[in-house]
């Protein structure tokens, strides 16, 4: 069933992309219907799921794959992937509906964000350190042919850089599972294993390198300072959709990564340099929160909320390897808060670079400072643009209060020093409500005139994102439910 | 003896295809030639056949301990041919009717015998005797194309060439006077008390004369010349397979020798370590600005050297050593060749620019060349993937966990080359007509066929791994 709901985006790529004489129209719609229905498959997923208890997995399926390494294909999701699984399914969906009216080779477009969903629903399902690895490498290939092949601006180059940075980042991952495979009593690339019976127990110094290693590949693609420079030229020059996917998907692979292969599988290194992914963490959330404070260009802006918004993951997982004495409760809610963050920042970010496309869509321009009064001509856009802002400054009511409010409850206590993290709140603030009034209120003017308002199929993208983080805001429990149980396995593992 | 000679089956049909192909193609008029080709593919064909058959008995050495039939030779036997056969194909339109057309065949099939012989090789005058046999007919391979370039290039192979045979065979002579005999069996053991300078010049001069069949630093200089100035067919033949025999016979060479960690003895796996570093480092550097793009795929060839000499390094040290070492040669002929049938089904482009576009008007050779090149640099799940995380991981058991750091590293910086290439494929560049839509050639079906091999030994890595996976004779 979980391989199904992975490779049959995949499938539907191959069909589209060895069928020459699909129509761009067909092309189209059947990328829709493909990914509506493994959205509804994920949705079943989330139906039939029974928490598995601490070193159990749900739906899990394993084959032998290369025995000579202990390597197999392994599959299986737990209370951190199955979130993660449920949102890319989601946002592959909302990519598939804004794209409805894209003429630039949809048959390749469709075929390749078919090729790209399944590589990332099978980064978070890998149960073995090969398997993730390919589909996070996968997920790499995917995305430069999407800014190379679909890209404004200066794509070929912005593609280039993130590739090189990304790769290099995946390839520092592949030493460390090397590492991690070598230490392993059992010999065994396989993560569940791993976390079971971490290796470098008495060997502090291997351990922190091979930390290191795992560290800087997962770190490059959060990205958190100071790895995140390949990431504005990205964003930038990327298509809307592929900054969606990019930005919702693609870098919740490194967070993921911390909680799912850093933190189970090197306790003693983790809580050994906990205290430095805490000050990454800080430098992130307020370097983020300054440079995108900076920024005169509306995407460009976004981008570097991304390093802010990631830096509050990076702060809880550290803070969730600084021990002290009582504080496992308080551990467990920061971790429940990155992960619930991860989904947050998902479903608002996505949105909000929506809101970026079609800016170009219909003006070719993202500079703020171009566009004036546009909640005249374009009401439901500015209404729109308001509800996605205020979700992502953290407002009550929205999924990314709960998951800041957690993230710094479950901080604060057990680390003083992430206290120095929270003007990036107010930060973004600032930004965000300057954003809106240069763009939104006053005279219309610039490049708001004639401003088209959101059309129905735009609507249709972006209102469920946005209304999914209202009900994570408003009723979590659902969400939570399913997340708390496997932050406290989480946090188990990584006191040992 | 009648035992020896008929496990030598695979060797004897590749020799008499060789004869036959030449024979045959002295009395053939100009227009027929093209038969020898089927005859030399047949050939080929059944010596594959007759090594897999063979790689069902047990590992043996023959002719008193001089050449050793076990999984190494095995899968040279195998591989060798069928990238032999590839390659013929990939030149079926360039070759066909050409001047030398029977001659060319004949001499890749000998130099692939030769490249077979050196896998095989367990003595070092048997190991001499391969080199030689692998060498002279790529120099008349390189000249064959009658152009400037390519006696310059057929040159510069030759000098490299002979001045390397001659350090083989003065480190060949040296081993022989502080080891008292060329067996690799008997060598085990003698070397080890002979004084140690002697013992690393010995080694340098024999590492030298592989290097240069290798194609790796410091034997390397003839490879971007002759890649670029010879035919894509002769091209792809000499990047590849000459490699897989020398890569081997280093291997089996390193493996015979004392452990490296004792005290006074040579440390050699710290020697190829640095050879591995400069061979990948320069070669990724010098195909950094390369626009020629067979020029670019002759320095690609160099680093990928530099990757395969880690198992080497760590041979006999690391579980993994030998059968990472298989695969990745498998993975990397299959990924060049394809690289190489794709210029070669567009041979009036040469230069990356021209590639621009070519996504749209060729969709299947963009993506053959796609997998090639990812491939190249070890994006999964291609063959050189696996390769590459198994030849890693073989180096850091083996205790050269810096080696994997560098490759890693030289690794991100190959992608830079291998980009620079792919990228405008997929611009929405305009392909002119010049080039209409035509009958897919031969060299574009081998592109195709190369490409899936690569994804198959890619996805079906544990299998051939296990195939692979028993240790060396002797």
């Amino acid at each position: 069933m979980l391989s199904l709901v992975i490779f049959l985006p995949v499938l539907a790529a191959i069909v589209l992309a060895v069928m020459p004489r699909i129509t761009d129209a067909a092309a189209r719609w059947s990328w829709l219907v493909v990914t509506l229905l493994d959205l509804a498959l994920v949705v079943g997923l989330w139906v039939s799921y029974r928490d598995p208890g601490a070193g159990g997995l749900a739906f899990e399926e394993q084959l032998p794959w290369i025995p000579n390494v202990g390597s197999s294909y392994h599959l299986g999701l737990d209370g951190l992937s199955l979130p993660l699984v449920a949102l890319t399914s989601l946002i592959f969906v909302v990519c598939a509906v804004f794209a409805l009216r894209d003429t630039d080779r949809p048959r390749s477009q469709a075929a390749l964000f078919l090729f790209l969903q399944t590589a990332s629903l099978g980064v978070f399902a890998a149960q073995d350190l090969i398997l993730f690895f390919v589909f996070f490498d996968l997920s790499i290939v995917g995305m430069y042919f999407v800014i190379a092949g679909w890209g404004h601006g200066n794509a070929a180059r912005s593609a280039l850089k993130f590739f090189l940075y990304t790769f290099l980042g995946s390839l520092a991952l592949l030493v460390g599972f090397i590492g991690l495979y070598l230490g392993s009593e059992a010999k065994t690339f396989d993560m569940v294993e791993l976390a079971q019976n971490p290796p470098f127990g008495d060997q502090p110094v291997v351990g922190g390198l091979v930390l290191a290693a795992v560290f800087i590949g997962l770190a490059i693609k959060t990205p958190t300072f100071p790895f995140h420079t390949w990431l504005p030229p990205a964003h930038t020059d990327a298509p809307a959709i592929g900054s969606v996917v990019l930005a919702s998907i693609l870098l919740k692979m490194g967070t993921y990564g911390f909680v799912r292969i850093a933190m189970p599988m090197l306790p003693d290194a983790w809580r050994d340099w906990a205290w430095l992914i805490v000050v990454i963490g800080v430098i992130s959330v307020l370097y983020g929160a300054l440079v995108a404070l900076a920024q005169t260009d509306f995407k460009r802006m976004i981008a570097y909320t991304s390093v802010n918004h990631m830096g509050y993951v990076v702060l809880a997982v550290g803070a969730a390897g600084v021990v002290s004495d009582s504080a496992a409760q308080a551990r467990e809610v920061a971790i429940t808060g990155a992960v619930v963050q991860m989904v947050s920042h998902g479903l608002i970010t996505g949105a909000l670079f929506l809101l970026a496309g079609v800016l170009y869509d219909r003006k070719g321009s993202y500079d703020i400072g171009s566009y004036g009064g546009l909640a005249a001509p374009a009401p439901r856009y500015a209404a729109f643009f308001v509800v996605a802002a205020f979700a992502s400054l953290g407002l009550p009511g929205f999924s990314g209060f709960i998951a800041e409010f957690q993230i710094f409850a479950g901080s604060i206590g057990p680390v003083p020093l992430t206290a120095f993290a929270l003007p990036g709140i107010l930060i973004t603030a600032a930004m965000f409500l300057r954003a809106l009034q240069r763009m939104l209120m006053g005279e219309t003017r610039g490049l708001s005139d004639g401003f088209h308002d959101l059309d129905r199929r735009e609507i249709i993208a972006i209102a469920p994102l946005l209304l999914l983080a209202v009900i994570i805001g408003i009723v979590p429990r659902f969400l939570l439910d399913v997340i708390e149980p496997a932050s406290s396995v989480v946090i188990e593992l990584v006191s040992r | 003896m009648q035992r020896d000679t008929l496990a030598l089956l695979p060797e004897i049909l590749v020799l008499a295809g060789a004869v036959i192909v030449l024979l045959a193609g002295s009395f053939l008029p100009r227009d027929r030639q093209g038969v020898t080709r089927s005859v030399a593919i047949v050939a080929l064909l059944l010596a594959a056949a007759a090594a897999v058959a063979g790689m069902t008995s047990p590992a043996m050495t023959i002719f008193e301990g001089g050449f050793a039939v076990d999984v190494a030779t095995g899968a040279a036997r195998i591989i060798i041919p069928l990238a032999t056969i590839l390659v013929l194909v990939l030149g079926v339109e360039e070759l066909g009717g050409s001047a030398r057309e029977s001659e060319t065949y004949s001499l890749m099939m000998l130099s692939a015998l030769g490249a077979i012989a050196m896998a095989g090789a367990n003595d070092l005058l048997v190991l001499a005797a391969g080199y030689l046999l692998a060498s002279i007919p790529l120099y008349a391979l390189v000249g064959m194309s009658r152009s400037p370039g390519a006696a310059e290039a057929a040159l510069k192979t030759y000098l490299i060439g002979a001045i390397m045979g001659i350090a083989l065979l003065l480190g060949v002579t040296i081993l022989y006077g502080v080891g008292a005999s060329t067996s690799y069996s008997e060598l085990r053991s003698t070397l080890g008390d002979a004084p140690p300078a002697a013992v690393l010049a010995g080694i340098v001069g024999v590492v030298a004369g592989l290097m240069f069949k290798a194609g790796g630093v410091p034997g390397h200089f003839w490879v971007p010349d002759a890649t670029q100035a010879s035919g894509t067919a002769v091209a792809a033949f000499l990047t590849s397979i000459p490699k897989l025999g020398a890569l081997i016979a280093a291997y089996r060479f390193f493996e015979m020798l004392p452990d490296g960690s004792g005290s006074g003895a040579v440390e050699w796996p710290l020697l190829v370590a640095i050879l591995a570093t400069a061979s990948m480092t320069l070669g990724n550097l010098a195909a950094f600005w390369q626009t020629d793009v067979r020029r670019l795929l002759g320095w690609s060839t160099v680093s990928q050297v530099g990757y395969l000499l880690l198992p080497v390094a760590v041979a006999g040290n690391a579980d993994l050593a030998l059968p990472s070492l298989l695969l990745y040669l498998a993975g990397y002929a299959a990924s060049n060749i394809t690289a190489f049938a794709v210029v070669g089904a567009l041979p009036t482009r040469r230069s990356i620019e021209d590639y621009r576009g070519a996504a749209a008007a060729h969709p299947w050779l963009a993506g053959a060349l796609v997998v090639s090149l990812l491939g190249l640099a070890g994006t999964p799940p291609t063959a050189v993937f696996v390769g590459k995380l198994s030849t890693f991981t073989a180096a850091w058991d083996g205790g050269l966990a810096w080696l994997v750091v560098v490759a890693a590293i030289n690794t991100v910086a190959s992608l830079f080359y291998y980009l620079r290439w792919l990228a405008p494929i997929l611009s929405r560049g305009r392909w002119d007509a010049e080039a209409p839509v035509s009958e897919p050639s031969w060299a574009a079906r081998a592109a195709v066929t190369g490409a899936l091999t690569v994804l198959v030994i890619g996805i079906a890595a544990g299998p051939i791994l296990t195939a692979f996976g028993t240790t060396l004779l002797g």
